[in-house]
């Protein structure tokens, strides 16, 4: 009889299952993870645009984004190649992911401001979390979005 | 022997075995990790979160550039004269105070508000308003001057109209008006029942009356508004046990240092925070973030009429009479930001309501714009279990939280109970003023 019980009884039980019993749990604290904050999630602030047209940046006033008031920011815009683009019409949505809700204020990108910078008004986020920011570009270069994740 | 029976196994099935060993080591030393970091009651996120719930993290009160007497002290006593004065009704019988009653923190205690009729809303708490964009349980005032001018003339709470208060303004409190706010237009041929709003009667009569005659009269009408405003802007919360508390852990947040907290309100507040989102809506050194939020609560059964909230609410305060953007605001179009990126329409808006400030909240059943929860107990079952909002869609999940859960956080709660502050004597009818 082995000494150890546990060890006895782990012979019996092929590896291949506890491989597979590890990888699933692997993946199960993944998820829950992945549930609770999306820490997998870009949060930088220069984005390229889903279909690759564009890359912006987006710039605001102080380190953090603050929550509770009205702010805004400017949109940097330039193609894949590095042009900047002042000519384009600009719109935001958004919201919060998990919660399903969309942003509180209805932003808008009206004045280009030259070398690419677009501003953008009425940002709002009225409570912490993960927050997705969309802007709809459209230009000669094309129409594509730029996504943009935030962690308040 | 551990070696010996580690020996027998096949080298494949070793290295798998290695591998639950390496992870029963990480997760062991990860744990020792989490208890040493419990050491301190909050991490520093929390700390940070803690901080913004703060009274001290709101700052000063936020000026209001549509009423330029906002900050004027002899407007602002003004103001509480007109607050506490029930000639400003149809009826001689209802005062702002009639409802929000000074040594109620400014509320009433009933379902929903009474003054010459029965409403169909619940009176809200005054203090602090200063610092929301938006007014009303639907926010269809944009500025509390705007919001007061809303009761005003409404049939059933003071059912008065403009050429009646323009009347008493100038027959009481001529003098003081006009050191404020100018002179005041003459008032001689004008009909003594007057006003846009009201009875086919006074509409009929206000009609008759010429255009720049009606606007001098409005400006009166929005000169009350801005001076009770003024009165009203100087009403704030008083730190509570919460904000000392938040203070005291900030300072020397070790397990050894004595909490101000009960165990039953520290978890409370860490469900609050935590667990139970409650902080998602209810944030900011208020408790409320200002906004707008459908949690399913019922219909309310004190009116037959169905209320829509915030989808109506927003079309109201886009078209205000009495708006920032108004001729009788005195901002420019710049500083009316709140207006002017208000979403306007969608299906989030559907029976949306303001969360009130929390502060105070466990001195002032019942509960929800009509009072239809009538206990804190009522409001943490409504949170637990998320029924299905009576029209749109309900923001809340079900929290399912236990018997000991809800009494926890309504343990915290209480801890939000705090005076009120205003320059002295604000809390009060004013000393010279007589009740009809
Ligand atoms: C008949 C009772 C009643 C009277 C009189 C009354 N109110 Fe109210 N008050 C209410 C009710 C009810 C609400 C919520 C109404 C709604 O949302 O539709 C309210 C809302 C408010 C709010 C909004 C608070 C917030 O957080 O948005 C303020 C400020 C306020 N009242 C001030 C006043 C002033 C100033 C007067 C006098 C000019 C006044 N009230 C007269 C019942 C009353
Ligand atoms: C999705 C946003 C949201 C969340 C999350 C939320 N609240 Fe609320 N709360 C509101 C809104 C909106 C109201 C007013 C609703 C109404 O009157 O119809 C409200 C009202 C209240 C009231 C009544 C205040 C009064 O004066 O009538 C209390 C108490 C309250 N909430 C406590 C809590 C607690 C405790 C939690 C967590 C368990 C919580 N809330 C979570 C939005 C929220
Ligand atoms: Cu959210």
């Amino acid at each position: 009889m082995p000494a150890i019980p546990f060890l006895a009884a782990t012979r019996r039980i092929a590896a291949s299952k506890i491989v597979a019993a590890l990888a699933v749990a692997t993946l199960f604290a993944g998820c829950i993870a992945a549930a609770q904050s999306p820490g997998e999630l870009d949060y930088s602030r220069t984005r390229s645009s889903e279909h690759g047209i564009y890359r912006g940046t987006i710039i605001v006033s102080g380190d953090s984004i603050p929550t509770g008031r009205l702010q805004s920011w400017t949109l940097h815009l330039e193609t894949a190649d590095g042009a900047p683009v002042d000519v384009a019409t600009v719109s935001v949505d958004g919201g919060m992911p998990q919660h399903g809700h969309g942003l509180p204020t209805k932003p808008q990108v009206k004045l280009a401001l030259g070398n690419g910078n677009h501003l953008v008004e009425g940002m709002k986020f009225n409570m912490g979390g993960w927050w997705v920011v969309k802007f709809h570009v459209n230009s000669t270069a094309g129409n594509d979005s730029l996504v943009f994740n935030l962690s308040l | 022997m551990f070696i010996f029976a580690l020996m027998r196994l096949k080298p494949w099935s070793r290295a798998a075995l290695l591998g639950v060993v390496v992870a029963l080591i990480l997760m062991f030393t990860t744990n020792l990790h989490a208890v040493s970091r419990k050491r301190t009651r909050w991490s520093s996120k929390e700390r940070v979160l803690l901080r913004s719930l703060t009274l001290k993290s709101l700052g000063a009160i936020p000026r209001d550039p549509s009423n330029r007497v906002a900050d004027d002290s002899t407007a602002a006593s003004f103001g509480q004269l007109l607050f506490f004065d029930a000639r400003l009704s149809s009826t001689g019988t209802v005062s702002c105070a009639t409802c929000h009653m000074a040594e109620k923190n400014f509320q009433d205690g009933r379902p929903v508000g009474r003054g010459v009729g029965e409403g169909s809303r619940r009176t809200m708490p005054i203090a602090g308003t200063s610092r929301s964009p938006w007014l009303f349980w639907d926010g269809r005032a944009d500025s509390q001057w705007e919001q007061a001018l809303g009761p005003l003339e409404n049939p059933v709470e003071h059912g008065g109209d403009r050429t009646q208060y323009a009347r008493l303004i100038a027959v009481e409190y001529r003098t003081r008006y006009e050191s404020i706010f100018g002179r005041l237009p003459s008032l001689g041929t004008l009909p003594f029942r007057a006003g846009p709003v009201g009875d086919t009667v006074r509409a009929a009569a206000w009609a008759r009356i010429p255009g720049a005659r009606r606007d001098e009269i409005s400006r009166v009408y929005a000169n009350i508004g801005k001076a009770i405003a003024a009165y009203e802007r100087r009403i704030d919360f008083a730190p509570a046990r919460f904000d000392r508390y938040v203070e005291a852990e900030l300072a020397s947040d070790t397990l050894s240092s004595p909490s101000l907290f009960t165990p039953d309100e520290e978890a409370g507040l860490r469900l609050f925070i935590g667990k139970a989102s409650c902080v998602n809506c209810h944030n900011g050194g208020l408790f409320s973030d200002g906004h707008f939020h459908n949690t399913g609560v019922a219909q309310s059964r004190a009116t037959a009429l169905p209320d829509s909230g915030r989808t109506s609410g927003v079309l109201k305060a886009l078209a205000g009479e009495f708006s920032c953007t108004s001729r009788y605001s005195d901002a420019t179009a710049q500083d009316c930001a709140e207006l002017r990126f208000a979403v306007a329409e969608g299906p989030e808006l559907v029976r949306a309501y303001k969360p009130p400030s929390l502060r105070n909240v466990v001195d002032r059943a019942p509960y929800m714009h009509a009072g239809q929860l009538a206990t804190l107990d009522r409001v943490l079952e409504h949170y637990s279990s998320a029924p299905r909002a009576p029209l749109g869609r309900s923001e809340l999940k079900p929290l399912h939280l236990s018997w000991s859960e809800r009494r926890q956080i309504i343990a915290f709660l209480g801890t939000l109970t705090g005076p009120l502050t205003a320059p002295p004597g604000f809390l009060a009818a004013p000393a010279n003023h007589t009740v009809e």
